[in-house]
């Protein structure tokens, strides 16, 4: 079983989002990156698992500048076993898919994971279009995944529910909550980490179609009206007549 | 030409159905074209999406697309689109859209924004609105390419009648057999999913224990919304992990949101945030969601929350 990981790096869950360049860029000033929770705590945890199960190994992949290698060491030391950073500035998805569909053709990989999205712009969209560029199956927002052979059996949220569907390798996978649990890396794990290959792929040429152009801030105009505990018919009117929310 | 994609439940259409439509003629508006809405499978009524703007409703039947498959579906939206000339094309930001959305701008090789929240702009080129790091931030993308694909965020819009029927019109394609196979489709029925409710009831670690949720329950059953919780809420296992809301569990903008004994961390904010109204009830005057709220009720929740469900037994009483 040989299972790729798409790792992307994230500001931090609490970092303040604040923009500069005429609002043109995101300020990174004071921010600390982490891999995104989604590719680390769940499609990560569960491809180890997996190969712990089956036999095989895991691999990372992320589409980045250097600095990036700090998150890609911690996939390593959590247990992958070798990572390749593919050396260009991720300018869309779809450039990003580009890369890593150029990378794994070759390689014959028989699960592909992503996570669900990426915390910072909320695309969902690299693991599709990885599946789309490798004429793959795709399976989006899987919160568990069994293998017996080469079939899986994966449970998918859907609007108030869940669906159960099975398919044969190789496909695409993007990870939810309920996957796995998340895995605190030991010392031993980053000591091997270090020992660990993390190769450098050049980037193939291809241009990103969409680009932000202005970012904004969310307008915080909530001014807040108290209510007395012990008059809820007050809320309730307020609610009715002025908010005309219920 | 703009085309929509519409998902239905087992032939049934949703709100986010009529929404996505009503958007695709306003972008057909802003182009000064017509809006084309594409149905794959059985549907008792697609008829009805002329109403909403659809001048052309084309409903596709293919043994091949009876489930869902991201690979089949992208196919035939695809071939579709080409057909008819579509250079916008359209899908709702739903389980089915999110599992498309990339497949299609990579088949099409086409700009692609995810989880759009407003009608485009064309003056300086083609530029739509989302919002960004979980919701701490909103991004305009400019779609620089012939053909532009969209998903539509739900409740970003409301549905607009503004025509009438439509009669449906078939169309052949050729489809590979999909290669997901459909086991099983659990939906809760009754109850209307998180990311489409209008209406959020939900509640945090201030309940103190799961057996307390009676009074949460009575209220989501009186206001007819949806009941969440916050993450420690779901990880503990005192509520299912599907009502986790924020930036690592269900993103929502309901109309109405009460955040009954959560203090409002950053991560629960982000998924929230959007809220066209929040009420928060909590019994500490220092918890950060009141900084997040537009009606605030500070006190202990066991007594404040069983008063508000008196208090709108008695307004429901007096305005039915
Ligand atoms: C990477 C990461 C991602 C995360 N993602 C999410 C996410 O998606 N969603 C999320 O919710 N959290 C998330 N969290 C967790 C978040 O940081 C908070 O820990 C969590 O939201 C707190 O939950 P809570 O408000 O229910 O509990 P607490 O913070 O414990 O708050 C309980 C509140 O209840 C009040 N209270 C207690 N008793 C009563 C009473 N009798 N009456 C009235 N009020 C009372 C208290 O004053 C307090 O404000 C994430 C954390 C990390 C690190
Ligand atoms: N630069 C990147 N390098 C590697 N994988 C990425 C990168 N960006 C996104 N991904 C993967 O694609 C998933 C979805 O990202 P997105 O489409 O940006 O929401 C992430 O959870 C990652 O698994």
């Amino acid at each position: 079983m040989k299972i790729l990981v798409c790792v992307s790096k994230t500001p931090e869950t609490t970092a303040n989002i604040n923009f500069t360049n005429n609002n043109t860029e995101f300020d990174t000033n004071g921010v600390s990156f982490i891999m995104n929770p989604y590719d680390e705590w769940y499609a990560l945890v569960r491809a180890l698992e997996l190969t712990e199960a089956n036999g095989g190994s895991v691999t990372i992949v992320n589409v980045g500048p250097s600095i990036n290698d700090a998150v890609i060491k911690k996939g390593l030391a959590i247990g992958a076993k070798d990572a390749v950073r593919i050396d260009a500035e991720p300018t869309s998805a779809l450039f990003v898919a580009k890369q890593i569909a150029a990378y794994a053709k070759s390689e014959a990989y028989d699960i592909i994971f992503t996570g669900k999205e990426s915390i910072d712009y909320n695309g969902s969209l690299v693991g599709g279009m990885i599946a789309e560029l490798l004429d793959l199956p795709y399976i989006s927002y899987a919160s568990s995944m069994e293998l017996a052979g080469s079939t899986a059996t994966l449970q998918r949220e859907i609007e108030g529910g869940t669906e159960v569907v099975q398919l044969d390798t190789p496909f695409v996978v993007s990870a939810a909550k309920g996957m796995a649990e998340q895995r605190i890396p030991n010392m031993r794990g980053i000591m091997m980490a270090k020992k660990k290959p993390l190769n450098v792929a050049t980037a193939e040429a291809a241009q990103s179609n969409e680009k932000v152009v202005e970012f904004k801030e969310v307008p915080k105009d909530r001014a807040i009206k108290m209510i007395n505990p012990e008059d809820m018919a007050e809320l309730v009117r307020l609610l009715h007549e002025e908010a005309k929310a219920i | 030409m703009v085309l929509v994609f519409v998902d239905h439940n087992g032939g049934q259409f949703k709100k986010a159905t009529f929404e996505v439509v009503t958007y695709g003629k306003k972008v057909a508006d802003l182009l000064s074209c017509e809006c084309a809405a594409l149905v794959l499978g059985a549907v008792d009524n697609a008829g009805i999406l002329g109403q909403y703007g659809a001048n052309r409703v084309i409903n596709v039947s293919n043994d091949n697309l009876t489930n869902f498959d991201s690979q089949t579906y992208t196919s035939a939206i695809a071939q579709v689109a080409e057909k008819i000339g579509a250079k916008v094309v359209i899908v709702g930001h739903n389980s089915t859209g999110k599992s498309i959305v990339g497949r299609l701008a990579a088949k099409m090789d086409a700009a692609v924004i995810s989880g759009a929240k407003a009608v485009p702009t064309n003056d300086n080129g083609f530029v739509v609105e989302k919002n960004v790091f979980s919701g701490k931030g909103i991004a305009s993308y400019l779609l620089d390419t012939d053909i532009k694909i969209i998903s539509l965020m739900g409740n970003s819009i409301q549905p607009e009648v503004t025509g009438t029927d439509a009669s449906p019109e078939a169309m052949e394609l050729s489809i590979n057999p999909p290669k997901v196979r459909v086991i099983e489709r659990k939906t809760i029925s009754g109850i209307v999913p998180l990311p489409e409710a209008e209406m959020v009831v939900s509640a945090g670690r201030g309940m103190g224990a799961p057996d307390k949720w009676g009074i949460i329950e009575e209220l989501a059953e009186i206001l007819g919304a949806t009941t969440a919780c916050s993450r420690p809420v779901a990880d503990t296992g005192w509520r299912p992990h599907h009502e986790h809301v924020g930036q690592t569990g269900v993103a929502i903008r309901p109309n109405l949101y009460f955040a009954i004994g959560i203090s409002g961390a950053i991560q629960h904010l982000a998924g929230v945030s959007s809220s066209k109204v929040i009420v928060v009830i909590n019994k500490d005057p220092e918890a950060p969601f009141f900084k997040n709220a537009d009606y605030g009720v500070v006190g202990d929740l066991f007594e404040v929350v069983p008063a508000l469900n008196a208090a709108l037994k008695d307004f429901k009483a007096n305005n039915n």
